[in-house]
């Protein structure tokens, strides 16, 4: 039994068709057509998808892989379009399309009254065609086309409402943050193709031994192990794209988009595609313990610092995004251990509750008329009843509540990382995402408290007309929030059931089994989940042995304080806020480090160009070579003239002085 | 008794006239005509005396031949001048300078 092409194809191309329709024809279709159309072929490419998994998972199907079309042959070095569906793939393909579904029914109620509404569609259509094309590769170009694709909808959707300048500056910075990691992940490609000479996944990675041993010349004629030198370029690709530090800033700046975008691509799909890309590569960075040790630490990194960061924020969207920062740095630091399928799991738990806790901060922007602002938002559970139970599950998931999804992923990672042997890094990753779960507990928390419960700190005021929904003075609403309609209620719900339910049925087969098989591949000295799964007994012995462990205890205590803070005592944060006054300006100023790219890297070029326009063009082009030449001409023309008196006698005496000297010198030379 | 090297004296005499009559005139394109003439004769008493020299008739020949391309260059030039001085009303080297760079 084997999966069947065109299904794949129409999986791939029904998102591609629905967004063609909906982009080129948005003014035939109209919006109505426009959501029907992109809908139904990403409905379409979810059932198939359900129905590619479950025969690769219960009916026993071969994965495929093969090629489909050939895009050129250079040389020896062939291109190819093709698709390779494993048990990874399978996943991703339900994730990206089961998300993307969801989004796509929100965004109905979501953007009702943007004029975009056809353009929007057609956007999220063109993402889910690129994502699908990322994860169902079978080779390292198809995967870049997919690759760039999805940063290329990112950029168009974030700056989705392109009047805004802020907008602007935000999809500028993603789009060129990115640059900057995809430059990485291309050199890495060019080393995959100069040892193995294939793009080809199975070619590459059946040989991948073959670059043991093997040294690249890099600077200062020190030999650089190959192995290492291509998986921490592919790595520089996915800390761009899966928002690592030091290129996470682009990821919060990117929340100017509209908010279903940000659960879709920047938090459920398009940032994992790095994690997803490491996993799949796999056999490639088993081969170097240096690649997964930086792996290891900038994954360390990012899931404590910036989940720091999201305790200090306001904006309600933006504490997601840090979250969301932070958790892709779990996923990272899975994939440090050489616990690839402890991430990709993380990977896929997080998708459905951080797309529900997107879509359930949006369903509160809509209901508090486009008001980001916690400090103006407050006791609003009675008014969106679905919406606050909804965001509770999915932070009870995110903070790693024993029974909730994010638990059984989050402390897989954990006993991951404790069980690694990775000395130094091991260590300070393990602290990291120790601290990590408490910080974790303490941003969730905070949220659901400053948003849902305490008082109201808005005012209902029906002097403004109904009209005025544009921005006016913060906290001042026209008339009373009220729970969004059921195109955003009920893909809050539907994805509140996997977050909370789908680890209890997972957990064992994916992190503790071999359901991934080939696909990924680790060495037998780092399989350090094959050292956990002899103590595995089932998901319930699992959340029972949680309770006993520190994680538990340690996001216990994060949700008592944020409860006793900003519950019962909201008036204590003033005063931590003057007690730690240096840290809290850190944490505000998110390290500065935006400030210091503005000033190295945005200043510097801007110096640069400067530099070089004012001395490069202007100097020398303009006023060495090209006004220089004229104006050298003009002198010497100047010079020269004066002898052109116009007087017969002068030319006269010229052509004799000639003469004279014409025959003297033959005299001369014949004389001799 | 008169040599040979008193012709080419002379002939050099003549030639060096001209020239000088060529470029230290700053006056009349008349006298400039003229002091081409003068070469030109110049070097036919050259021809002539180094034919009687050698007893070869041939630099003879070549004498009338040079009267007669001078007398129809004299014609082409005064009809030049003639021309010139309709159009600008002098025949003075020093105010023709329309060549001046």
């Amino acid at each position: 039994m084997s999966l069947n092409p065109t299904v794949l194809l129409v999986i791939a191309l029904a998102p591609l068709f629905g967004a063609l329709v909906a982009g080129l024809l948005r003014n035939q279709v109209g919006r109505i057509g426009a959501h029907t159309v992109t809908i139904a072929g990403v409905a379409l490419s979810c059932a198939l998808s359900f129905h590619v998994l479950f025969q690769l998972a219960w009916d026993g199907a071969e994965p495929y892989n093969a090629n489909l079309y050939t895009w050129f042959q250079v040389g020896g070095i062939s291109a190819h379009i093709g698709f390779l569906v494993d048990k990874l793939t399978a996943m991703m393909m339900v994730v990206v399309t089961f998300v993307s579904l969801m989004v796509h029914i929100y965004t109905i109620g979501y953007m009702d009254e943007d004029p975009g509404y056809q353009r929007f569609f057609a956007y999220i259509a063109l993402f889910t065609f690129s994502m699908l094309m990322l994860v169902m590769s079978n080779n390292f170009l198809q995967l870049f086309f997919g690759w760039e694709a999805v940063g290329l909808v990112s950029y168009l959707l974030i700056g989705f409402w392109f009047k805004r300048p802020s907008a602007i500056f935000a999809n500028m910075k993603a789009f060129l943050v990115n640059r900057v990691g995809d430059f990485g992940f291309l050199l890495g490609i060019a080393g995959v193709l100069y040892f193995f000479h294939s793009f080809d996944y199975a070619t590459v990675f059946a040989h991948s031994d073959s670059l043991v041993g093997k040294t690249l010349d890099l600077v200062g004629g020190t030999p650089w192990s190959a192995a290492t030198v291509i998986c921490l370029c592919l790595f520089v690709g996915a800390m761009g794209k899966s928002a690592q530090v030091p290129l996470h800033v682009w990821l919060p700046d990117s929340m100017e988009g509209p908010t279903p975008i940000s659960a879709l691509i920047h938090a459920a799909t398009m940032v994992t595609a790095g994690i997803f890309m490491v996993a799949r590569m796999s056999p490639l960075f088993e081969l170097s313990e240096t690649a997964l040790s930086v792996v290891l630490f900038l994954g360390a990194t990012t899931a404590l610092f910036t989940g720091l960061i999201g305790i200090v924020q306001n904006d309600i969207k933006r504490v997601v995004a840090y979250s969301t920062l932070s958790q892709l740095g779990y996923m990272t630091v899975a994939l440090g251990v050489s616990a690839y399928a402890g991430g990709v799991y993380h990977l896929m738990t997080h998708a459905f509750f951080k797309a529900l806790l997107f879509l359930g901060a949006g369903s509160v922007i809509v209901a508090m008329h486009h008001e980001q602002d916690m400090r103006y938002m407050g006791g609003l559970r009675k008014y969106m009843p679905i919406t606050w139970i909804t965001m509770w599950l999915g932070s009870l998931a995110l903070a790693g509540a024993p029974g909730f999804a994010g638990f059984f992923s989050k402390d897989a990672i954990i006993e991951a990382v404790g069980e690694a042997h990775r000395g130094w890094v091991g260590s300070y990753a393990y602290f990291c995402v120790m601290a990590g779960v408490f910080v974790t507990a303490l941003y969730s928390f905070r949220l659901l408290y400053k948003t849902f419960h305490g008082a109201e700190r808005f005012v209902v005021d029906m002097h403004h007309g109904h009209d005025d929904h544009g921005h006016h003075e913060s906290g001042h609403l026209a008339h009373a929030p009220q729970e969004s309609p059921w195109v955003i209620t009920l893909p809050l719900i539907l994805l509140a059931i996997p977050s909370v339910l789908i680890g209890w049925s997972t957990v064992g087969p994916m992190v503790f089994g071999d359901w991934f098989g080939g696909a990924i591949h680790v060495a037998e000295r780092n399989d350090v989940l094959k050292e956990l799964s002899s103590e595995f007994h089932g998901p319930l012995a699992m959340v029972l042995h949680g309770f006993a462990q520190p994680p538990f205890w340690i996001a216990f205590a994060g949700f008592v304080v944020a409860t006793y803070i900003w519950l019962f005592n909201p008036a204590i944060t003033a005063k931590f806020k003057a007690a730690l006054k240096p840290i809290y300006s850190v944490l505000v100023n998110k390290y500065w480090i935006d400030e210091i790219y503005q000033a190295v890297f945005a200043r510097g070029s801007i110096a640069l160009g400067r530099a070089l326009w004012k001395g490069g063009d202007v100097g020398v082009i303009d006023n060495v070579l090209i006004d220089g030449t004229s104006a050298g001409v003009g002198r010497i023309a100047a010079t020269v003239r004066w002898i052109q008196t116009g007087y017969l006698y002068t030319y006269a005496f010229a052509m004799i002085l000639g003469l004279v000297f014409l025959l003297g010198g033959l005299w001369w030379v014949v004389g001799k | 008794m008169i040599t040979l090297s008193h012709y080419i004296v002379l002939g050099t005499i003549l030639f060096c006239i001209s020239v000088a009559g060529i470029f230290i005139n700053r006056k009349n394109i008349i006298v400039l005509l003229m002091s081409i003439e003068l070469m030109l004769l110049a070097v036919n008493t050259n021809f002539v005396a180094f034919s009687r020299f050698l007893g070869n008739v041939d630099g003879q020949v070549f004498v009338f031949f040079i009267l007669t391309v001078a007398a129809a260059e004299s014609a082409i030039g005064l009809a030049i001048l003639v021309a010139l001085f309709r159009n600008r009303a002098t025949i003075n080297v020093g105010e023709i300078d329309s060549m001046k760079g």
